[in-house]
């Protein structure tokens, strides 16, 4: 029977998500059933449990960082304006619209600088280091991968990057390539 | 008003009675007596074809109808979503990477910041779209098949629309549902009366037909329903594997112990696998009993895909006969949701369902080759039985529809990830 979606998605809500997202009508509903089949307690909003129930998310090294990147500041739920607004991050940027939003850029710093103060520190590198890598470097291979990145990335000599600094590193990297999903229709 | 009550009354009574007795022989004439001789009417094709006409007909004129207000229709499953490719780690990494740098790809660093974006996007991807909790609920279908429960685009029917459904309504809840509920409970009936006859007479042999599953062999398929149960009995004699339960299930398990020899266990023996697999390698070697029926996947999966195979009953060395049953999803869902519906309430949705169509299957006999183990076996079988019956080979467990997921992918991920960047850094030492 799948979801019984009871509260269907209103137009106005569509256009209104459409406008702010750039999604189109039928990516809209379709991850509107998607959000309400994750939605197991059916109130509405995704908790953390709700995605890590997802078997390809929770084997993914970095799962809890990506959930993480939903919920907004010390919030445990996340609605379906929310939910879309993160996954807008994702949208492949048409042309008309590259007005370096930085867009890519932004989630993929959210995801190292954990306690969201605008940097990096060596630390935060690590943890997110250790997380990829698991338990199959030692802590002084790491601590020299971390500390050659940080050197390489650092311009303004505080030991740690910038947003900016992050920016830099990654200018040559085709991000919109890379990082957005191939979306159908 | 009691007095005038009373001739209503006797006319009541003598409507129902006649009602009854009509019904019952109908019901005698037309599905019981044929069912025992094996003759069929061709009702049930005519059935079929006039159903799936009018199913056309109904999508269409939803179709129609949201043209007409100009909205698009409300298609939450048919298509997919996102394109997803089936690339490695390795190679993902080393393609971002080899975008940005600008030196040779041969001395490819250790550690990239921009390695980050390939987690990220496989997480995102999961979240939009994954392949595994879509198997746990009911599939959705293009066609609306004049069933509330599938539909959600009921804002653009129209009066003649609405018209059909109620009469189909009606058909299914005044026609169909009782007619299966009398049949139901006949059957029981007759179930548990002939069984204990049947017990009593000596130990009979079982036709052998092109691959049906013999004597001392094991019969695997996979699971979408208790009905799959019932669709295979009724083609064969099997040995049962099972939990005892209690209710109605548990009057209907102990009957059929007494017809021919089951392997009904108590709960805390389950998880005792030695226990089990001693049994029913006790049972396979015995040549007079019956092929053993087991559904490895342990759970009901949605009928779109074929998940992991336990691997307990390929380490006994027995043939293993495979069964692919596909059903038909227009007709009706047969699938299973144990998590949303208690069995009583999936009984009255699949009696008052149009129909249930199941297509079949049995394939050649499989048998364990040299040098293969008891997982690399139930692979290969699980792969036969999807190709078969059009199903998702998924590596999955279906155990996944309650559990969590285990460590050991993540695991897995972690150490390949950790090659990429020790991996550059002893080649490099070597050069």
């Amino acid at each position: 029977m799948g979801s019984r979606a009871s509260t269907l998605l209103r137009e106005e809500e569509i256009e209104e998500i459409k406008k702010e997202t750039g999604f189109s009508h039928s990516q809209i509903t379709r991850l509107y059933s998607r959000f309400t089949s994750l939605d197991k307690g059916e109130n509405g909003t995704l908790s953390r449990e709700d995605f890590q129930r997802i078997p390809e998310l929770a084997i993914n090294p970095l799962g809890d960082r990506i959930i993480n990147a939903f919920f907004p500041e010390g919030e445990d739920q996340v609605n379906f304006r929310g939910f879309m607004r993160t996954l807008a991050h994702f949208r492949p940027i048409e042309d008309n619209e590259k007005n370096k939003n930085y867009s890519g850029d932004f989630i993929a710093f959210r995801l190292y600088d954990l306690d969201r103060d605008d940097k990096i520190s060596r630390d935060e590198l690590l943890q997110v280091l250790r997380m990829m890598v698991g338990v199959n470097i030692s802590d002084e291979q790491l601590g020299s991968i971390a500390d050659r990145t940080i050197q390489e990335a650092d311009t303004n000599g505080d030991n740690s990057i910038s947003f900016n600094e992050f920016i830099k590193v990654l200018e040559k990297v085709d991000v919109e390539q890379k990082m957005s999903i191939r979306f159908l229709h | 008003m009691f007095l005038s009550l009373c001739p209503f009354d006797n006319l009541v009574c003598i409507l129902l009675g006649i009602s009854f007795t009509v019904w019952f022989t109908l019901l005698l004439v037309f599905i019981i007596v044929p069912a025992i001789f094996g003759v069929s009417f061709g009702i049930r094709r005519l059935y079929m074809k006039t159903l799936l006409k009018i199913f056309e007909w109904a999508t269409l004129r939803i179709e129609r109808g949201a043209k007409e207000k100009n909205h698009p229709l409300y298609k939450p499953y048919s298509n997919a979503i996102i394109a997803r490719e089936p690339t490695s780690l390795e190679q993902e990494i080393k393609e971002i990477r080899r975008s940005g740098s600008n030196r040779d790809f041969d001395s490819a660093s250790e550690f990239e910041m921009s390695d980050i974006f390939y987690f990220a996007r496989r997480g995102v991807e999961s979240i939009m779209d994954d392949e595994v909790t879509k198997r746990f609920s009911a599939e959705e279908l293009e066609s609306w098949n004049l069933l509330t429960r599938s539909n959600y685009n009921f804002h653009y029917i129209s009066l003649r629309l609405t018209v059909l459904w109620g009469l189909g309504l009606l058909i299914r809840y005044g026609f169909l549902l009782p007619l299966r509920v009398t049949l139901a409970f006949t059957g029981v009936g007759l179930l548990v009366f002939l069984t204990s006859v049947i017990g009593l007479l000596p130990n009979g042999s079982l036709p052998a037909g092109e691959n049906k599953p013999k004597n001392g062999g094991i019969c695997v398929a996979n699971h979408t329903s208790p009905i799959d149960v019932i669709i295979l009995a009724s083609d064969g004699c099997y040995a049962m594997v099972g939990q005892i339960h209690g209710g109605l299930m548990g009057v209907i398990q102990r009957s059929m112990v007494k017809a021919c020899p089951h392997i009904w266990f108590e709960r805390s023996e389950v998880k005792d696998r030695h226990l089990v697999a001693k049994r029913l390698s006790d049972h396979v070697e015995d040549k007079s009993k019956l092929p053993i029926l087991i559904f490895p996947e342990g759970t009901c999966i949605n009928n779109t895909s074929v998940m992991m195979f336990k691997k307990g009953s390929f380490e006994i060395g027995a043939t293993v006969y495979p069964v692919a049953i596909k059903y038909d999803p227009r007709f009706g869902d047969a699938f299973w949701n144990s998590s949303k519906f208690g069995m009583v309430n999936y009984l009255l949705r699949m009696m008052s369902s149009w129909a249930i169509v199941c297509s079949v299957w049995y394939l050649p006999p499989m048998s364990r080759e040299e040098g293969e183990d008891a997982v690399q076996f139930a692979n290969r079988v699980k792969a036969a039985i999807a190709r078969q019956g059009g199903l998702v080979d998924l590596l999955w467990d279906g155990g996944l529809k309650r559990g969590k997921v285990k460590d050991t992918f993540k695991e897995e991920q972690q150490k390949l990830y950790s090659k990429m960047l020790v991996g550059t850094q002893e080649d490099r030492s070597r050069s």
